[in-house]
């Protein structure tokens, strides 16, 4: 698939794409939640990303001619652009449907990034993105309000919680760095207007997701970032396996409708 | 008799006749996702919708159901407008009161704040009318509502979360 790869429609297809994928990975507990209850906010939570992705890809395919469906199932592996955190399975042996804690972990810290994005895309310079973010914006709140609170749950529960808490904030600590990096894009979309960049979100969301964290009595881990490049297309191999489910019927059905 | 209705009247009754598919109780007007109804100068009509919710799955179903409506306003546009994004602010009281003998609680408040309510906070029973209820899960049949039980008749409900 061919695509202009403008700045702007990279900057788009970040985000677009970091709602996707996290949105997909959700979707994997449907029918295996913990209680029902969860299964069902689990599989709303995945409705809702999928909602914002699906704008957000129509508005960055548009220039190209290309459609949500084509830029979903049609793109390979180094075209997805999302952060290596949202593609990352919920075990760390990869086994499904994965690792509770851990899912309710990315969930939090995402929530509390997307709704600082969102926030601050509600201005942006480009009236179908800021359309899109002021719909999105009252969404991630929910989301966080809703995975916040299981945070709290578990982190200050049992020691068993507990300690399954701090090992998924482990687990997940290295891979935030990717969500607050400046580069060109970014700096491009700060000067269009388009949004914000990445990088001057990260004093507010630090914050927020250290108080979250207190209140759930989990210790803040060493900064330890890694060297990843999910936004530039270097993705980790957990990707490629996502995408193989995501995009199977497009791949053994081309042009397949219901 | 010769009716004396415009043909823009009889379009708009058409439309406000058109039920939301996941809250029958309420039209897609009531609802606040009919923004807009506009007679276009070739003699047709364009209808202006707004999702609720971004992932909402009957958004298709509801472009479907209003066309099927105005089948008789040809050339019927229909267009989709993000912008104001809908909130539960925009149901009436009257609505609310529908929705309520109907089973579902209505959104309590307004939306229009920087952070949403609280779930924790007890919803009154649509049913008995008792103010105390307990919640059973944060999301429901649908993304726009959750679930309670009252604590009184012990009835489970809905409760549209306003937002």
């Amino acid at each position: 698939m061919k695509l202009s790869n403008t700045l702007e429609q990279r900057y788009l297809l970040r985000i677009a794409d970091a709602a996707l994928i996290l949105s997909q990975r959700n979707s994997e507990w449907c029918g295996h939640g913990p209680i029902l209850e969860e299964d069902l906010a689990l599989a709303n939570l995945a409705l809702d990303l999928l909602g914002q992705a699906r704008a957000l890809l129509t508005h960055a395919g548009a220039a190209d001619g290309l459609d949500e469906d084509q830029l979903a199932m049609l793109r390979l592996e180094h075209q997805f652009l999302n952060p290596v955190l949202f593609e990352l399975p919920h075990a760390a042996d990869g086994r499904k449907p994965g690792d509770f804690a851990f899912t309710v972990l990315r969930n939090t810290l995402t929530a509390v990034w997307f709704t600082l994005l969102w926030t601050r895309l509600q201005a942006s310079s480009d009236t179908e993105v800021a359309a899109i973010a002021a719909k999105a914006v009252k969404e991630s709140r929910y989301h966080l309000q809703h995975s916040g609170d299981w945070c709290v749950r578990l982190g200050d529960g049992t020691a068993d919680s507990h300690a399954r808490m701090q090992a998924a904030l482990e687990r997940i600590w290295p891979y935030v760095d990717e969500l607050f990096q400046a580069d060109a894009v970014d700096a491009a979309a700060e000067a269009s207007g388009l949004g914000p960049s990445w990088a001057s979100l990260r004093g507010e969301w630090r914050a927020q997701a250290e108080a979250l964290l207190a209140r759930a009595t989990l210790a803040l881990p060493k900064d330890r970032p890694n060297a990843h490049g999910g936004r530039l297309g270097v993705h980790s191999e957990h990707l490629g396996h996502l995408l193989s489910e995501l995009q199977y019927l497009q791949r053994a059905y081309p042009g397949g409708t219901w | 008799m010769i009716s004396t209705q415009t043909r823009y009247e009889a379009a708009w009754a058409a439309l406000s006749a058109v039920l939301d598919p996941e809250v029958p109780a309420l039209s897609l007007v009531e609802l606040g996702i009919v923004r807009e109804l506009r007679e276009d100068e070739d003699g047709g009509f364009t209808v202006v919708l707004t999702p609720t919710y971004n992932g909402c799955p009957a958004t298709e179903l509801i472009e479907a159901d209003v066309r099927s409506a105005l089948m008789d306003f040809q050339p019927l546009r229909v267009e989709q407008r993000r912008t104001p994004a809908w909130t539960t602010d925009w149901i009436s009281s009257e609505a609310r009161e529908k929705l309520r003998v109907y089973g579902i609680a209505p959104p309590s408040g307004l939306a229009a704040v920087e952070q949403p309510l609280r779930m924790h906070e007890s919803i009154p029973c649509p049913r008995c009318g008792s103010a105390k209820s307990e919640r059973l899960s944060a999301f429901g049949s649908t993304a726009c509502k959750a679930l309670y039980r009252c604590i009184s008749c012990r009835e489970p409900f809905e409760y549209f979360k306003p937002i």
